[in-house]
């Protein structure tokens, strides 16, 4: 096993005892921006009873948010940390001011990032069952027996989900523990990415007097958060685009059984405004949110935008843009990025699936008409998804760019087995190396 | 003087702080500096909050408060004010009592109150222990019990249930006045003083008072022929009349023996004879010692008689 797995467990348990502290802090780290949630956790679940039918949804009374901050990201480009001061610096000041809403100190940080160029490997186990019925015991060797493909150099285990089981002849057993069988097969789902981005997280995070309480991959978690029940089982692909990187996971049976990231997103687009119509970058992010758009029609021509150029020549620099020619900058960039997206669904088999619906989330997907293109280009009927709403979360932050930050509190409430959970066998060496060793001495003296 | 000028104009404008040029459509970094967030987390802490809100401003208060107690001056000034504060509000005239007014005593026993209650009027009522008066006047043996009180108007009333001495015991030191519980009222120079109460004496005598009352009244009938009664030996009591005359009671069923002497004396005058004791210790036998004459006459007449004299006569002495 790679020492992050240690380091995973060691998260584990880090995050159950948060989740006795019952405070927990949720720290999205995007391109684009910063979120904070502060989650408190109570031990009773909510008013929603056992009484009613209507049960807490899947164990969401039990934690509210009780702060949230966002903040402009610095220091982080492409979901991955460029310069660790600046980064330092941002999660300070959401979880500042995170803090300071919800009036508790927070230790413990559970953070998802987009970057680190995610990897997807499907891995196959097989093992026999050792007591009459399986026990957690003979997963863990099921998952020791998978067969490790070569992930590369220097890349790590972000997630590691058991999909699905298979004991003897029967197919898909979600879980075969407590169930009678003779040998166990299990599909794994592995996501590696690069070790320096996990370990550069990890770092800001320690200096900033946080302990890490997990890591989760932005696409995976904005996909619990954007899609609902019914396509996390029969199939969807959940794409996130964020504001450096376009992250997309494909859900079936309520698992993840794929993610990829597309390093383009949002800044792209901006950075294309930025340079088509000579303004500064914040300029043109102003006029990508407050006028972009990607399908022009003839009363576009019309709208005439002041892009103030802000070049210090106020007289004579009084430029205007038509909404058509920013239309016709931000396109070529959202279809280049969608095609990208294609080009990764296709290559995953999205294809195979038996209910391909596609979900939209994330900053960039608030761009008007993004749907039309979108479903144009994917082929498929696409919907705008906006994250699970929890209990306590402000209205600003219910909006698909808080996908991530959404699906990693309903992660932290539901933590997924994943492969450390369960507890590797015993490795039986040192009794018999012993045991050969007096077997020598016999022999010999 | 050039250089300096040139100082001047170097060094100032570089220590006022200038608003950040933040260029315009960028907002201001917000992020705090590591020492501020620290700051931040160490505050939001509950037990370090605790300490710093609560803990350390009454550290500091403590602290100033004992170093100011530390001066003699400051503590002695203190208890003055204080003093001051509190004279002030007692010397109010409502709190003044002007007068001492005593019910229920009579004169001699108002005069002992008003000697114990000797305040220099006016004088206020805080300064005046109304418990340790009232013990004080209910240690005077004519008082039974004693009510002090600061009634409105500034009078200081001092309710008196005077004993009522029912008796006069002749003890060694004098006569004494007793109440009908036995305790001592008071004493009386002679017996001519209180004539109108019965004279009793012996040792013991105050514990017996009940049945010495009881006595007294059963003698009604003979009431001026009464002097007192002797308790003997601390267990009965005998009737001193006039004349010497003493009818020794048992020391049980005395008032039926008084009332068995009385009911003779109706009926054959029994006490109106030459008679020195009734003896009536002994219920089945009264039994009278006769004067010596009376016993010589009696004894002559027996004589006379023929009757066989029960004695001879009895040389009367000289």
């Amino acid at each position: 096993m790679p020492p992050l797995h240690q380091a995973q467990r060691a998260m584990r348990a880090l995050r159950r005892a948060a989740l006795q502290r019952g405070v927990i802090a949720i720290l999205d780290l995007g391109s684009s921006k910063i979120a904070c949630l502060v989650l408190r956790f109570d031990a009773s679940p909510g008013a929603v009873g056992e009484e009613s039918d209507v049960g807490p949804m899947a164990g969401q009374a039990q934690f509210r948010v009780i702060g949230a901050s966002v903040t402009r990201s610095r220091g982080i480009r492409l979901g991955e940390v460029d310069s660790m001061q600046e980064t330092e610096r941002a999660i300070r000041t959401a979880v500042q001011a995170a803090q300071k809403a919800a009036n508790v100190r927070v230790d413990h940080v559970i953070a998802c990032f987009s970057g680190g160029r995610p990897e997807s490997h499907a891995l196959f186990g097989e093992a026999d069952v050792e007591g009459p019925v399986v026990t957690g015991a003979d997963i863990g060797r099921v998952l020791a027996a998978c067969d490790m493909p070569d992930l590369g150099p220097s890349r790590e285990v972000l997630h590691a989900h058991p999909v699905h089981f298979a004991l003897d002849h029967r197919t898909g057993v979600s879980d075969p523990r407590g169930q009678a069988g003779q040998r166990l097969s299990t599909d794994v789902h592995l996501l590696t990415v690069d070790a320096a981005a996990i370990e550069t997280i990890l770092l800001c995070l320690k200096r900033c007097d946080l302990e890490c309480a997990g890591l989760a991959s932005a696409a995976y978690v904005s996909g619990i958060a954007a899609l609902v029940e019914d396509e996390q089982e029969l199939g969807a692909a959940c794409i996130d685009m964020g504001g450096g990187s376009t992250g997309l996971s494909i859900f079936i049976r309520k698992h993840m059984i794929y993610a990829d990231s597309v390093r383009l997103g949002g800044d792209h687009v901006t950075a294309d405004i930025s340079m088509g119509l000579q303004v500064p970058h914040a300029t043109a992010e102003r006029l990508k949110t407050l006028h972009g758009g990607v399908v022009a029609t003839g009363m576009d021509d019309r709208e005439l935008i002041p892009i103030g150029g802000d070049s210090g020549d106020w007289e004579r620099d009084r430029r205007m843009v038509s909404r058509t020619d920013l239309i016709g900058i931000m396109r070529p960039r959202v279809e280049e990025i969608l095609e990208e997206v294609r080009a990764r669904l296709d290559f995953a088999g999205f294809d195979q699936l038996p209910s391909q619906s596609i979900v939209l989330t994330g900053g960039g997907s608030q761009i008007p008409g993004l749907d039309g293109l979108a479903s144009r280009i994917l082929g498929r009927r696409v919907r705008m998804g906006r994250p699970l709403r929890v209990q306590g979360l402000p209205q600003a932050a219910t909006g698909g760019a808080f996908s991530a930050a959404v699906g990693l509190t309903l992660l932290a409430a539901n933590p997924k087995d994943e492969w450390w959970d369960f507890e590797a066998p015993p490795e039986r060496y040192p009794a018999r190396s012993l045991r050969r060793a007096v077997r020598w001495f016999r022999d010999n003296w | 003087m050039r250089t300096l000028k040139l100082l001047w104009q170097i060094t100032i404008p570089s220590l006022r702080r200038l608003p950040e040029a933040v260029p315009s459509g960028m907002r201001r970094d917000p992020a705090p500096t590591l020492w501020s967030y620290r700051y931040q987390r160490l505050m939001l802490t509950p037990a370090y909050r605790r300490l710093v809100r609560i803990g350390l401003p009454s550290a500091v208060a403590v602290l100033m408060l004992g170093g100011w107690f530390a001066a003699p001056g400051n503590r002695a000034w203190l208890l003055a004010e204080i003093e001051a504060v509190k004279n002030a509000i007692q010397e109010r005239p409502e709190f003044m009592v002007h007068d001492i007014e005593v019910i229920g005593a009579d004169r001699a026993l108002s005069v002992a109150i008003h000697g114990i209650a000797d305040f220099d009027f006016p004088l206020s009522s805080f300064d005046i222990d109304l418990a340790a008066l009232r013990d004080r006047v209910t240690e005077l043996s004519a008082v039974r019990r004693a009510e002090v009180s600061v009634a409105p108007g500034g009078v200081l009333r001092v309710v008196v249930d005077q004993r009522k001495p029912v008796a006069v015991w002749r003890y060694s030191d004098g006569l004494r006045l007793i109440d009908a519980e036995g305790v001592m009222t008071g004493m009386i120079a002679s017996r001519s003083d209180r004539a109108d109460l019965p004279l009793i004496a012996g040792d013991g005598a105050r514990d017996a008072i009940d049945e010495a009352l009881a006595l007294f009244a059963t003698a009604e009938p003979i009431k001026d022929r009464v002097r007192g009664l002797v308790r003997m030996g601390e267990r009965r009591w005998d009737m001193v009349l006039d004349g010497d005359l003493r009818i020794l009671l048992p020391a049980e069923g005395a008032v039926q023996a008084l009332q068995r002497v009385l009911a003779l004396h109706e009926a054959q005058d029994l006490l109106d004879r030459d008679v020195a004791v009734v003896d009536m210790r002994l219920g089945q036998r009264p039994t009278l010692r006769l004067n010596q004459p009376a016993l010589n006459v009696l004894r002559n007449a027996a004589a006379s008689a023929g009757y066989a004299a029960p004695a001879a006569p009895i040389e009367e002495e000289q």
